[in-house]
């Protein structure tokens, strides 16, 4: 679809950029797609702690060694353990996901809208959706974080004035990384922040169905 | 009060009728009761509302919902958005043939834990202002939309733990734990499968996860082989 610009972040990419927001020390929640690889990029010695709801806080990386049904993430996905990692049950997790003891949780999007409310649950035209822990995170976590493709396969933004999708949660989103930019959510509306190399505001603003305040100091993604 | 040790899952069910409410631990592949929900397949039972975290593509709750067993589900996760590999769920699903009442993650524990510890309601922020707060009570206080949420309980709860001693003192493994715990508590009848039984006593008191009280009966099995299928 943009056969003429530049070429957007892949998804590894965009994962590697959101892993540079998230702070050392930090108690961090992924949710299930693209917001799972993140987990391979955070430096090693940051003492991150990932928070998976199934009931795990200090998982590492996914395991490669023979699939232990008893040990996996919130995705199904087998994973290791770092030391000092700890097991609970549902009730206690979702009081660290409820109560605010996650400082981010990243989570995949359809649609977000001006002033950060998140849809990214269901697809009515497909027929269903699911909602996990998605309503949880986004309204217990501190700080909410969006990784998703800037727009669909056919085109349409996903950055929306108002959410068509069934909603996750209202005026949750802190922050948006998309394949083509990074945008605040602040009282007034979105602020472009970031672009990918090669793209101009202008161009990511085409592709934005809700109004982007350009930062004065907008700058390339790097990574 | 001693839990009362049954030779084989399809024994440890007996009792259980058309109709019943059956809330199910596990999450994925974790702590899932394999060998008594298939029993509960093998018994045939009917018209069941099933009380369970996912039903997904190839997990056993899925094969209990193939022969159409189940008419209701409350669960947080069992239809997807794509229509990939479709499950027998998923299909009764978009066909019109089974109820679903979806529940976000934290809201389902709660409603449990409520509905066992005797709690009449509880007051969350998770769902204001979406499609989960339809014909709910809000309240405001503290400036926030609050959904008034109500407990959820059983007639039967089917667990898997990896321990127990005879008197029904319950421990897990890894991340075995997720809704076995809270669902314990919550039915009027409390089935745990479990890897081993030991004698009362050689489970040391501060390793006891979920307290006997709450178990009524036990079922050793091996565990049945899960394969992790790289979603």
């Amino acid at each position: 679809m943009d056969a003429e610009g530049p070429p957007r972040l892949t998804r590894e990419l965009v994962a590697m950029r959101v892993a540079q927001e998230l702070p050392p020390g930090s108690v961090v929640n992924l949710g299930v797609g693209l917001p799972t690889l993140v987990g391979a990029f955070m430096p090693p010695d940051a003492g991150i702690l990932l928070q998976a709801e199934n009931g795990i806080l200090g998982y590492g990386g996914f395991s490669n060694e023979a699939f232990d049904p008893d040990l996996i993430n919130a995705g199904g996905q087998p994973v290791r353990l770092n030391p000092g990692a700890s097991f609970f049950d549902s009730t206690a997790s979702f009081a660290m996901v409820r109560g605010g003891h996650i400082d981010v949780a990243v989570l995949g999007g359809l649609q977000v809208s001006e002033r950060g409310d998140l849809a990214n649950w269901s697809v009515p035209e497909r027929g269903g959706g699911s909602i996990g822990g998605a309503m949880d995170l986004a309204t217990g976590a501190r700080q909410l974080i969006v990784a998703m493709e800037h727009t669909t396969k056919t085109g349409a933004a996903r950055i929306v004035r108002k959410c068509a999708y069934p909603l996750t949660a209202r005026r949750c989103v802190d922050l948006i990384v998309t394949d083509l930019a990074v945008v605040e959510v602040v009282a007034a509306g979105l602020t472009l922040r970031e672009i990918a190399p090669g793209w101009t505001p202008e161009a990511v603003a085409a592709l934005t169905e809700a109004p982007l305040t350009v930062a004065a100091d907008v700058r390339e993604i790097a990574l | 009060m001693t839990a009362t040790v049954y030779r084989t899952p399809d024994e440890a069910l007996d009792g259980i009728v058309d109709g019943a409410r059956v809330m199910v631990g596990g999450f994925v592949s974790a702590g899932t009761p394999s060998n008594l929900i298939l029993a509960l397949k093998r018994r045939g039972t009917r018209d069941i509302t099933l009380i369970a975290n996912n039903i997904g593509f190839g997990d056993k709750l899925d094969e209990l919902c193939e022969g159409r067993q189940v008419t209701r589900a409350i669960a947080t996760f069992a239809v997807r958005a794509s229509s990939a590999r479709e499950s027998h769920f998923e299909a009764q699903y978009r066909r019109g043939e089974v109820e679903l009442e979806l529940v976000p993650q934290g809201t389902f524990a709660e409603r449990i834990r409520a509905g066992g510890a005797g709690i009449g309601g509880f007051l969350t922020r998770t769902g204001a202002g979406t499609q989960v707060a339809a014909g709910k009570e809000t309240v405001t206080w503290a400036g926030e939309e609050w959904l008034l949420e109500r407990p959820l309980r059983a007639d039967v709860a089917l667990l898997k733990a990896h321990r127990a001693d005879r008197l029904g003192n319950l421990s897990y493994r890894l991340a075995g734990q997720n809704f076995n715990p809270v669902m314990a508590t919550a039915a009027d009848l409390v089935i745990a499968e479990v890897e081993e039984i030991v004698e009362t006593g050689a489970i040391a008191p501060e390793a006891v996860d979920t307290p006997a009280v709450y178990i009524d009966r036990l079922v050793r099995c091996d565990p049945l082989e899960v394969r992790w299928d790289g979603r």
